[in-house]
């Protein structure tokens, strides 16, 4: 483990994640990790991390839509066709 | 909720048919909700939030010219929504987060040098994902400072691209990518913390 190219790779770490890094920093990331266990358990934890985000549900969910409120989005719908001239 | 449903429900109200409104509200109202709560801290200002979006919504759909767009398009109506409460995060405010502090910890022992890293095998994995964790997560959202927390809901969360993420937020894809990052080293940094702080079984 080199501790400053180890640095180097954690910058790259998320976009190589995203398979969004071009092809040959892609290949210098690989080849680190190849070499690298510790790095690789990081990369773990990062992608496990990203996995729950993924995954997270709504802490708590709205209260039922009043039917005034339904009414009111209903008539602003309403005004956009109108202007739109569909109706 | 898959995008396509968004999609079709979108290009069924610009062709005037109410029969999708009602699904519509449902899908969106719980979107900008989530978002929004996970942005002001409060579920009275997260479901006014969600009604303004949705009034602006409806009264600007014609605007919307491309229906594949839809969620980021609301999620930015949402996010403006969220601004104009301009009630700060009770959480934190903004601010900058360096990324040598998210780095975990180098330690030397007889077999060279290690990370200081938790052990994660026993931490549920998504599918399992339980409530426990699920508010373990919400808690480490919610202590990020609002512009890192934004990026991470609209990436990892609603699943937007860099580029959808870019425009709801109205700064550069460098920007988005970066803050992204800090804020996934940061979520990873409170859950590796949490874990050893509970000896690393993964309770």
């Amino acid at each position: 483990m080199n501790v400053a190219e180890c640095k180097e790779i954690f910058a790259l770490l998320s976009q190589y994640l995203d398979a969004e890094l071009p092809p040959d920093m892609c290949a210098s990331v690989e080849a680190h990790l190849g070499d690298c266990p510790p790095c690789v358990e990081f990369v773990q934890t990062l992608e496990k991390t990203v996995g729950l985000c993924r995954k997270l549900k709504a802490r708590q969910s709205p209260d039922p839509l009043p039917p005034a409120a339904r009414a009111e989005l209903l008539s602003a719908y309403g005004r956009m066709l109108a202007r739109k001239g569909r109706v | 909720m898959a995008v396509s449903e968004e999609v079709e429900l979108a290009k069924q109200l610009q062709a005037g048919r109410l029969e999708a409104f009602d699904r519509f509200v449902e899908v969106f109202r719980n979107k900008v909700f989530r978002y929004s709560l996970a942005m002001c801290g409060q579920r009275e200002d997260a479901e006014e939030v969600a009604q303004e979006t949705l009034l602006k919504v409806f009264e600007n759909f014609d605007q919307l010219r491309d229906p594949n767009a839809v969620r980021p398009w609301v999620l930015r109506i949402a996010r403006n929504a969220c601004y104009m409460m301009r009630r700060k995060s009770v959480f934190a405010p903004d601010a900058e987060i360096s990324l040598d502090e998210l780095l975990p910890s180098v330690r030397s022992d007889g077999d060279g040098i290690k990370l200081e890293i938790a052990d994660w095998s026993g931490l549920p994995d998504a599918q399992a994902m339980n409530a426990e964790l699920g508010e373990r997560l919400h808690g480490a959202l919610a202590e990020l400072p609002e512009n890192y927390r934004a990026v991470i809901l609209l990436r990892d969360v609603e699943e937007l691209s860099t580029q959808e993420a870019a425009e709801v937020l109205g700064v550069s894809e460098e920007v988005v990518r970066s803050r992204l990052h800090r804020a996934r080293l940061a979520v990873r940094q409170k859950l590796d913390r949490r874990l050893r702080g509970t000896g690393g079984q993964g309770r």
